[in-house]
């Protein structure tokens, strides 16, 4: 669904991404965790098309991000604030976001139906407009808005940050949901190796713009990060039938 | 301490993205600045002789118009005086003395142009004063009254800012006494007059401004330091929300989408409100051309001049800064099912129903004989078939983030000063006197108006080429733009 060819972002002469091949088959929960300045946001900017690549392109469904905008009618994202309308009512956001992607009142209606557990009681029919909510809340906004109008890939920057520990296990179930689905292609990044690990069916880390890991998510993959987070790569003797160095041999 | 403050300033000036288009916009402040300073000063020394040949007294004249003066300096502040913003919120935490935070704020608007500019009038009026032998005492304690008084009218306005219905009494006192001596009730001047010529003749009078200043300094002290809490002064206001049916737009296919929300910003946000309120201003800016009101404006090219501004208001206060006012939310207009055409052209919709709603309500101009009019009507279509597009053109360029929330910028923007974007607006103005100029000469008035109308009409028959032009800018500046709008409004 989404292959990357070449890729590299070179600011002044620091390269803060490089990655020369890399393919997310449709359906894969895809998690992409990293420290501080790894190039997650980077790599996600550039498949959304906001930043220009130095080299290399991005393929979206088979279409070159950079050269075409058919892309935007299957990909739906939440990269940070910058993707909310302040002065809409939560309402009102989705429903312009449902009108571009083809989906009527009812509709969208139907699927925020589906969310009230999740909104707590602190979203709809608050008269309040989307710049007057607390960050969390925002959070659940935009996340939620990516799910309108059944998009084919999804993309979220960092969705368990800022949110309260009971909207984080509903946020779960929401992707792991997604990730059920095979239709859906989900990219999420995040520093949370626990939750990552849970919801995602693959891993990749980057580390100063590379791919050190590419992992199919088992039951050892969370404490091959702990310990590659750590320092200590001690228990990569043990699980190494299941760490790929090169991401072609799992597609 | 105060070293800080200024380095922080300056470094977020000449680090902010938008410092080429904000280095002009001050080089261009800089020229009007002088310039005024230089109307002053020859308005301080001139004014003396002026009001003396006249059989005028000098000083007991300016008094009587004092009052005037200083309402006007106010009416100007509030407009035009921008309060200084400095990032207050990371400085709370720092080992800053609340104190100095306020001290340092209120201390920039003294220092602030607007009220220095005054000292270049009264400062020759008090030496030609001087040479005409007023008593040195009592110009002297009038000079010092009068400082006084600006400086007070320059902490009023720092609350005017602050507080809505505060304006709202201001103004409503400043309309009851206008009216009173309009209708010839009350005259609030003859009171004025004795004050403002007391500060002259009774050596302790300057003593009460001098009071009223230092109340003001004291009030506004304790009322700033009191309000900066994250969840007092600092907090932004919350408002409540209203939902409104906006299907009627429907008829428009996809762009209605687009068209609805532009209606919600330009309702809900205060930035975008002004433009409103300009559209209307600009309505009646077309009084001075055809009321014969200012004899350089009584031409034929002038009228032309006046019907592309009569119809095109919200043209050039919204169009200007089109993509900007997006800017907050630009990455998600980026991503979302949307092409570049398809927002152009929601743009251009929007700008086109304006203008023909301003040309329409510019029917009023009829009572000034049908050429008047046909210069609005024909102003009108050429801005929507020609300036449409340039004002979108144009905005490929704009780089400066708007900040929606704030109107405060709305009457200078820098965002207007680059280069780009002047060049480009050269032709919004310059081309339909140029085509009226053509047929005047040629075949006459009617056929000049026939000429601008036919370059709208192009302009509409020519409307997918251009948009395609336009557009592949657009998608040329795509991540410039994104990249700039990333930083917060300088």
């Amino acid at each position: 669904m989404i292959s990357i060819h070449n890729l590299s972002k070179t600011y002044k002469g620091v390269t803060v991404l490089q990655i020369d091949e890399l393919n997310v088959p449709k359906g894969q929960a895809f998690g992409l965790v990293g420290n501080n300045g790894a190039g997650k946001t980077t790599l996600f900017s550039a498949l959304l098309d906001l930043i220009q690549p130095t080299t290399g392109h991005i393929e979206n469904n088979a279409v070159k991000v950079n050269e075409s905008e058919a892309w935007k009618s299957h990909t739906a994202s939440f990269i940070d604030e910058t993707f909310l309308i302040g002065y809409l009512t939560p309402e009102e956001y989705f429903y312009f976001i449902g009108e571009l992607r083809g989906q009527n009142k009812a509709d969208v209606d139907r699927l925020l139906a589906g969310f009230a557990d999740f909104f707590n009681d602190e979203i709809l029919n608050k008269r309040k407009y989307l710049r007057d909510l607390s960050k969390g809340n925002q959070k659940k906004v935009g996340i939620v808005a990516t799910l309108i109008g059944n998009p084919d890939v999804i993309v979220l920057d960092e969705p368990f940050a800022n949110l309260d520990p009971t909207t984080q296990i509903r946020l779960k179930g929401i992707i792991k949901k997604l990730a059920a689905d095979t239709g859906v292609t989900v990219l999420v990044s995040s520093h949370d190796l626990q939750h990552v690990t849970e919801v995602c069916q693959r891993i990749v880390v980057l580390e100063k713009g590379n791919v050190v890991k590419d992992i199919m998510t088992s039951q050892a993959t969370l404490k091959e990060l702990e310990g590659y987070f750590s320092g200590e790569d001690v228990l990569k003797s043990e699980i190494s039938g299941d760490t790929v160095s090169n991401s072609d041999s799992i597609n | 301490m105060f070293k800080h403050f200024i380095t922080l300033q300056w470094k977020g000036f000449f680090r902010s993205a938008s410092l080429k288009a904000n280095l002009i916009f001050k080089i261009f402040t800089a020229l009007g600045a002088l310039y005024l300073i230089a109307m002053f000063t020859f308005a301080g020394i001139g004014l003396y002789y002026g009001l003396q040949d006249n059989g005028y007294e000098p000083l007991q004249t300016l008094n009587r118009f004092m009052i005037y003066y200083l309402v006007g300096d106010l009416i100007f502040r509030y407009f035009f005086q921008k309060m200084p913003i400095i990032n207050i919120k990371p400085l709370l935490l720092l080992p800053f003395d609340k104190k100095k935070i306020v001290n340092y704020a209120l201390g920039k608007t003294a220092v602030s142009y607007f009220n220095l500019v005054h000292a270049f009038f009264f400062i020759p009026f008090t030496v030609v004063l001087l040479m005409n032998g007023y008593d040195p005492m009592g110009v002297g304690c009038w000079l010092l009254g009068m400082i006084f008084l600006f400086y007070v009218n320059n902490f009023i306005n720092i609350f005017l800012n602050d507080i809505l219905s505060l304006v709202v009494v201001v103004a409503t006192l400043f309309i009851i006494l206008g009216g009173a001596h309009y209708y010839g009730y009350f005259n609030i001047t003859d009171y004025t007059l004795e004050f403002f010529q007391s500060l002259y003749s009774t050596n302790w009078v300057f003593l009460l401004p001098l009071a009223a200043l230092i109340l003001m300094i004291v009030i506004a002290h304790r009322y700033f330091s009191a309000r900066l809490y994250m969840d007092a002064g600092l907090a932004a206001k919350a408002t409540t929300a209203s939902t409104e049916n906006l299907d009627w737009l429907n008829r428009f296919g996809r762009i209605s989408i687009f068209l609805k929300n532009d209606i919600k910003l330009i309702k809900r946000n205060k930035r975008s409100k002004t433009t409103i309120i300009m559209s209307v201003v600009f309505l009646f800016y077309g009084l001075l051309f055809f009321t014969g009101g200012v004899e350089s404006y009584d031409n034929p090219f002038m009228k032309i001049f006046a019907g592309i501004f009569i119809s095109g208001g919200f043209l050039f206060s919204f169009g200007q800064f089109v993509p900007s006012w997006d800017s907050s939310y630009y990455p998600l207009m980026m991503t979302q099912n949307i092409s570049y055409k398809e927002y152009l052209t929601s743009k251009w919709y929007l700008v086109v129903i304006a203008t023909a709603i301003s040309t329409i309500l510019g029917a009023g101009y009829l009572y000034f004989g049908w050429e008047a009019y046909a210069a609005v009507v024909v102003g009108g279509i050429f801005n929507m078939g020609v300036n449409g597009h340039v004002v979108l053109l144009g905005g490929a360029f704009n780089k400066t983030p708007v900040d929606l929330t704030s109107n405060k910028k709305a009457f200078g923007d820098s965002s207007a000063f680059n280069i780009k974007s002047i060049l480009i607006s050269v032709p919004k103005l310059v081309l339909p006197i140029a085509f009226y100029a053509i047929g005047h000469f040629t075949l006459g008035p009617i056929f000049g108006y026939a000429l601008v109308a036919l370059a709208g009409l192009a302009g509409f028959a020519f409307r997918n080429w251009t948009f395609k032009k336009i557009e592949a800018i657009y998608k040329k500046e795509k991540y410039k733009t994104i990249a700039a709008y990333k930083q917060e409004a300088p």
